[in-house]
């Protein structure tokens, strides 16, 4: 009966949000919040309030092109203006919400062929990306589960409980191909199935938040951004290795990220899709948010346990693989963020799809933070086997002056630099 | 109540609130700081004797993570990112700023307890770097010639 409650909500938002709809999204991820994209929100809330229109805006997770924060789409013509300033509201709202005009001086000029570019997907930053797990950030607002149902959350959810076996859901990611995407890169299926077979009981699931890397904020705009597909992800994983209890452990440096996890969360529960008989099914499965104090190597899996157990985070040896003594010597499934986010995409869209992108070895995509001394700071996603000098000329705009390249840092201090 | 009441009387109705099962420590831990911006030596002895954990254990996690403080902090905190791609945006020379305009180093707190100084290893708005965290604001590419202004901005504020 649950189902049906939530397909109805489903059906209305579509109507709601069709194609034709007008809406204006405006970005607000940590960093255009920074640069002040909640005053804009606002502004255009008394604006068009003032004006007699009815247009909803949104405020949407990180969009990733940080560097030219506020950033505001407005639909359905997806006009893209960056640097907002609470001045130039009015002119937004009389010319392009009540005409349809475009504001030139809003959008993005591109540097190189000093064109002036329309739409997001015009921009040289977004143009080569391939974000089909990011570029949902910039479709809901994230403390509304109902903008997350109205892009097909939680069918996914609905497509394993009612269709799938969990040696099916473990099949289909291992067709995938979906390797961890802390670091690791070690086969999400393979992890499952150790977990799945392993003795003893309870079984727990975490997602790992703890994104403690200099430099990397991947995580934390699907935290903020997307947190129902981090949840989704980790129901379906719950349901494939047998387990009613998880845990997010996201780092203390991440307030905002907390705020909507535990609001998704809730509403999560209240919809039926976590808690007690998920969706009217037998199956039961709830989560916890645990958070960090200021501990980078919490991180590493055997000190995030200790941290979750109350006690100071100190890795151990690990003689014993996390599948069969985890947290409280329990079996346990530890996958960060990310890995989490894409398992929804591999059911709704299928193995066959997901393993076409990418290379032989690694599939899907894969979500990079390009900070440091580049002309386009930001977040990009892009497919596996991207080369480098795609990511930091293509997109990231080369280095800022028209310097010459000297060395990247990847994978964060602990990776390291090239050349 | 005395003062050692208080506290005491605060940190039970925390534990109440988050659980009386050791797991719950960090828990506890963050929201005795954020009642009382630092962890008070009551506070971490009432938690040991109700939750049932020796003080060894509770001092070293008071220890061990560094969101936590044992000593009083100020009325705001300024939290420097020391993060890679701050640090190439010139962290440093801001944290020299701070220091010489605050007139203390991370980890201290100015004498009128307006301000404490902390370093941390990434707050992960890595685009906006040099980024300062003051209180739950973000400052995002800050220059040397910003942060005397940031300081008396706050000053002004809280006078």
């Amino acid at each position: 009966m649950k189902e049906t409650q939530a397909h109805q909500i489903e059906k209305d938002l579509k109507l709601n949000y069709g194609p034709n709809k007008k809406f204006i999204t405006v970005c607000a991820g940590t960093g255009c919040r920074a640069y002040g994209s909640l005053k804009v929100k606002e502004a255009l809330e008394a604006e068009l309030a003032k004006q007699n229109m009815q247009v909803d805006v949104l405020a949407t997770g990180c969009l990733g092109f940080c560097e030219k924060g506020p950033m505001i789409v407005i639909h359905p013509d997806k006009y893209f203006y960056h640097s907002v300033k609470v001045e130039d509201v009015p002119e937004i709202v009389s010319k392009t919400i009540a005409k349809g005009e475009v504001i030139s001086k809003l959008l993005y000029r591109d540097p190189d062929t000093k064109k002036t570019l329309f739409r997001e997907e015009d921009l040289p930053f977004y143009k080569k990306q391939l974000r089909v797990v990011f570029g949902k950030n910039g479709m809901l607002e994230p403390t509304r589960i109902e903008d997350y149902l109205a892009i097909d959350g939680y069918q996914a959810l609905g497509k394993v409980l009612s269709e799938m076996t969990p040696d099916d859901v473990i099949n289909e990611v291992k067709k995938a191909g979906l390797r961890g995407r802390g670091g690791g890169g070690f086969p999400a299926a393979v992890k499952w199935e150790g977990v799945r077979r392993a003795h003893g009981d309870p079984k727990y699931v975490i997602a790992n938040g703890d994104e403690g890397d200099p430099g990397a904020y991947m995580d934390r705009s699907l935290m903020e951004g997307n947190p129902h597909s981090v949840i989704e992800g980790m129901i379906i994983g719950a349901y494939t290795v047998g387990s009613n209890e998880g845990y997010i452990y996201v780092r203390n440096e991440y307030p905002l990220a907390v705020t909507h996890l535990t609001l998704a969360i809730e509403a999560a529960k209240k919809m039926g899709l976590l808690g007690k008989n998920i969706l009217g099914t037998d199956f039961s499965f709830d989560i916890h948010i645990s958070k960090g104090a200021g501990a980078f190597v919490c991180g590493e899996s055997s000190a995030l346990f200790a941290s979750i157990e109350g006690r100071a985070g100190e890795p151990r040896a690990k003689y014993v693989h996390a599948v069969e003594k985890g947290l409280w010597d329990k079996p346990t499934v530890l996958n960060n963020v990310e890995t989490w986010a894409n398992v929804p995409l591999i059911i709704n869209k299928g193995a066959d799809w997901y393993a076409s992108i990418g290379t032989e070895g690694s599939k899907g995509t894969k979500i990079f933070s390009l900070v440091g001394k580049i002309n386009n700071t930001g977040l990009v996603e892009v497919p596996m086997g991207t080369t480098l000098y795609e990511i930091i000329y293509d997109m990231g705009g080369g280095i800022p002056g028209g310097r010459k390249f000297k060395a990247v840092q990847t994978g964060g201090p602990s990776g390291g630099c090239i050349p | 109540m005395t003062k050692t009441e208080n506290v005491a009387a605060a940190t039970k109705a925390i534990i109440k609130k988050q659980g009386n099962s050791k797991s719950a420590l960090i828990a506890v831990l963050q929201d005795i700081q954020e009642t009382f911006n630092y962890l008070p030596k009551d506070a971490l002895k009432t938690a040991s004797k109700t939750m049932n954990v020796p003080l060894s254990r509770v001092y070293e996690a008071a220890t061990f993570y560094s969101a936590f403080s044992l000593k009083p902090r100020g009325k705001n905190i300024v939290k420097i990112c020391k993060g890679t791609a701050c640090h190439v945006r010139g962290a440093a020379a801001l944290q020299d700023r701070f220091e010489s305009t605050l007139c203390i180093k991370p980890g201290e707190t100015t004498p009128d307890r307006m301000f404490s100084l902390e370093t941390v290893n990434c707050v992960g708005a890595c685009a906006l770097g040099p980024v300062v965290v003051i209180n739950t604001d973000y400052h995002g590419q800050v220059t040397i010639n910003k942060v005397d202004k940031i300081i008396d901005k706050i000053k002004k504020e809280g006078a």
